[in-house]
């Protein structure tokens, strides 16, 4: 990209702004790096530019190149929470590919700016990932790297089971006394009542030296500033598909570009058979609300995908999108439903709590054992997973760590010991 | 109220090199994962069968990323069609799984690994970074000729062509710093630093590996195999520390006979077995083709041990004769149920520590039989 291409994009950034605001979007300020595909899947494999190093995001971010390189996918643009909000173009991009991308990244910064989820996630995130990032190396200098990275592998398998940072911040868990649950209820907001285990484990572990703590903490930081994200994916996509096609539609495309453009919109919004394309599903639920503006304005701030998919999916988009309830049968993947409430039911279960299982600490034994329940919801866990996951929490613990879950309809208690991880039914 | 402010730059990010560190790192932990696997990848079909190919599929204890996670693949999911799908449409095909049910995925052996690609090369780096050439004999010396030099030290004496400039400056830095001086503001003779070299002494000669294989009807194709993984890596590893390797195969049973590689590791030939055939004929192979004084001989014998009593005598004698010539000879008796043989017997009360014995009783002790054949201290296994 010469100073003359340059010079054109920032015109069409300066007419894709203005137009975007006079639409009513309010984004943060932005800043647009243009870089090489590298960059871009760096930002991509690590959540942000800054974040601080292991193994596996070097893995997530080969296999990204690896997809690009060969072909299989390529992402044009990478949008971070942060006000100023920092948009990553490939420098690859043509104009016109620029041009829908800017239009859609800030439909996303006014999506992070406006929608209640957001509005307690710190702004400085890129600065404070970066200071995370330096302070993790000092650790890595004082204690070794192997150290540091082994107790990285342990703390990142239980990492995102803390609490969205919310207005209203969830009362803390007070201890155990002695025997039984130590769970006090009078939270603000009881549904988030002991699901903090990231913070529970950083308070109360008995194994834990003061550096582990910190790492611990910044982890949880993170991901407290991550976990927005997971539970808006289809609004987010959704609302920025819905406003660079707007904004395209208004912009002095030539023919040639109207045709180009409509290819890529079709290649964005192209259904994915199997899964969900957020892209789509969210357009097409926020197109289905008419062209009252006030009301559009007024999802994007007030709801998730849990309540958008509740609310908003109605028998006509489900039958207009085309859903439908899939299920394996001998190897194959067969449709087995198109009843419209219960697609919408099973999308809502697959988005529940950013489609994670929820953890809560249950308090701890007579022993100083770390108690851990499952809230089962119809969905089961992944045994080999979690036999494995459940010896890396004991290791944060210290002592023994048992996960209460419900296996074939039966309650089952999994304990991770010294010598392994053991299971036995409840009842 | 004014446009939104915005910036667009391109920077240089050249120096950006987190993905790829982190990336080396995750392959760094990959190759720890290989390392550990070694014993196993040495038997490997797609490796030591693969014709030409260079790079492997190899599958090594995964570096998954752990979580609790939900077990989706039982569970009804939501789809998005073109337009028109219909209650029993069939909108694709589960992804293949190694074995297993689904759901006891956790319980089914063999499931925890993922694979990774690998090259040759890659893997003989890793296999071949603890393994040495066995003993060699004094006599072998004279073909210990001198092959390069290498700049392995430093020095304040040597030619100015050999200034190291790096170093001579950083000493003056470090003066001047002593003497209360911030910049380098002069240069001493005694500051300067030359860079010396030793010489690399490299076997200059040829590798002549005599695979000897007893073919006679009681080795089956396990005991072959292990033969054959057995002489995949040793020659592989030979090329890499002799300018030429040669490899002469000879399959006996009561006779012995020098065959095509294809031949030695297919053919199978009933009756008994005299072991003595194959070392006569490799010290025959001695004498015309590989003369001692220019070949580094390491024969190499696979058998199950079932050798005629009265032919035990004499092999002990040959394998003697054969031991005068030879860098380190090895014997490797694969048994695969049982108790070693009488043959094993004789051969370990010979006094020679470049006699190699080893017992193989399943597919991990090739590898340990080729780290300890590869060793300069003698291994008995």
């Amino acid at each position: 990209m010469d100073r003359e291409d340059q010079r054109a994009l920032e015109e069409a950034i300066e007419r894709i702004t203005d137009m975007a605001e006079s639409f009513g979007l309010r984004p943060f300020p932005m800043r647009y790096e243009i870089c090489p595909a590298e960059v871009v899947y760096a930002v991509g494999a690590y959540g942000m530019p800054t974040r601080f190093a292991h193994w596996s995001f070097g893995k997530a971010f080969e296999r990204m190149k690896v997809q690009y390189d060969t072909g299989l996918s390529k992402i044009y643009e990478l949008v971070v929470n942060s006000d100023p909000c920092y948009a990553f173009l490939l420098d690859t991009n043509t104009l016109l590919q620029n041009k829908m991308i800017v239009a859609h990244v800030l439909a996303h910064s006014d999506f992070f700016r406006n929608n209640a989820q957001f509005s307690t996630t710190p702004r400085d995130m890129v600065e404070r990932m970066a200071v995370y990032a330096e302070r993790i190396r000092r650790y890595e200098l004082r204690h070794g790297e192997e150290t540091v990275e082994s107790f990285l592998d342990d703390a990142l398998v239980i990492s995102e089971h803390t609490v969205p940072p919310s207005p209203v911040e969830p009362t803390r868990l007070s201890r155990g006394s002695g025997s039984g649950t130590g769970r006090k209820e009078e939270t603000s907001r009881p549904e988030w009542a002991g699901e903090d285990v990231v913070g529970y484990i950083l308070e109360h572990s008995p194994a834990l030296d003061d550096w582990q703590r910190d790492i611990l903490a910044m982890l949880r930081e993170e991901m407290r500033y991550f976990w927005p994200q997971l539970q808006t994916k289809i609004m987010n996509e959704g609302w920025a598909t819905y406003w660079h096609l707007r904004i395209m539609r208004e912009m002095d495309l030539s023919p040639d570009e109207a045709v180009e453009f409509a290819k890529m919109h079709s290649q964005v919004i192209q259904p994915a058979g199997h899964t969900i394309n957020p892209y789509r599903l969210g357009l097409a639920i926020f197109e289905a609300q008419g062209e009252d503006p006030e009301r559009v304005f007024e999802i994007r701030e007030t709801e998730t995908d849990v309540s958008f998919l509740r609310n908003y999916l109605t028998e006509d988009l489900v039958e207009h999108e085309d859903l439908f309830v899939w299920k394996p049968v001998h190897g194959e993947l067969k449709v087995s439903d198109k009843d419209w409430k219960r697609v919408r039911d099973t999308l809502v279960s697959e988005r529940v709590h950013g489609g994670l299982p929820t953890l809560v600490v249950d308090g701890e034994s007579a022993g100083g054992e770390l108690v851990l329940r499952h809230r089962y919801e119809g969905v089961p866990l992944d045994l080999k997973h979690l036999k494995k996951a459940l010896g890396h929490v004991r290791r944060l613990w210290g002592r023994d760590v048992h996960l209460d879950t419900v296996v074939d309809e039966r309650s089952v208690r999994f304990t991770a010991a010294p010598d392994g991880v053991r299971s036995r039914p409840l009842d | 109220m004014g446009r939104t402010p915005f910036s667009v730059s391109r920077d240089d990010w050249t120096l950006h090199r987190k993905g790829q560190l982190d990336q080396e790192r995750h392959r760094e932990r990959v190759r720890q994962a290989i390392r550990e696997r070694l014993a196993d990848m040495v038997t490997e079909e797609s490796i030591v069968l693969s014709r030409g190919g260079n790079v492997f599929r190899v599958p090594i204890r995964s570096l998954e990323e752990y979580r609790f996670r939900y077990q989706w693949e039982k569970q009804p999911r939501v789809g998005q069609g073109q337009g028109g799908t219909r209650v029993g449409d069939v909108i694709g095909r589960m992804p293949s799984q190694g074995g297993g049910e689904a759901g006891q995925a956790g319980d089914a052996p063999g499931v925890d690994y993922y694979e990774t690609e690998v090259t040759l090369d890659e893997l003989e780096n890793l296999l071949f970074a603890s393994w040495e050439l066995p003993n060699r004999r004094p006599k072998d010396r004279r073909d210990m000729e001198v092959e390069q030099v290498q700049f392995t030290d430093i020095r304040k004496k040597g030619m100015m062509a050999n200034l190291d400039k790096k170093r001579t400056l950083l000493e003056a830095m470090r003066r001047n710093a002593r003497e209360g001086r911030g910049a380098v503001i002069d240069l001493k003779p005694d500051d300067l630093r030359f860079k010396t070299w030793d010489e690399v002494q490299k076997p200059e000669t040829a590798a002549v590996v005599l695979a000897m294989m007893d073919t006679s009807g009681s080795m089956g194709t396990f005991e072959k195999y292990m033969a054959r993984c057995f002489y995949f890596w040793m020659v592989r590893f030979l090329r890499r520390k002799y300018r030429r390797v040669e490899i002469a195969f000879i399959a006996h049973h009561v006779e012995a006979r020098e065959v095509t590689e294809e031949e030695f590791f297919s053919k199978g030939e009933s009756g008994g077995t005299r072991c003595s055939s194959a070392y006569e004929l490799a010290l025959q192979l001695v004498e015309q083709r590989y003369p001692p004084a220019t070949h580094n001989i390491y024969p190499f014998h696979f058998t199950d041990g079932d050798n005629l009593g009265s032919d035990n005598a004499r092999c002990v004698e040959l394998v003697e004769r054969l031991l005068e010539y030879s860098s380190a000879m090895g014997y490797a008796e694969v048994i695969s149920h049982g108790r070693e043989s009488r043959l094993m017997d004789e051969l370990r009360r010979i006094d020679a520590p470049d006699l190699r014995l080893f017992a193989i009783r399943d597919r991990e002790d090739v590898y340990r039989a080729l780290r300890s054949f590869f060793t300069q201290n003698r291994q008995v296994s």
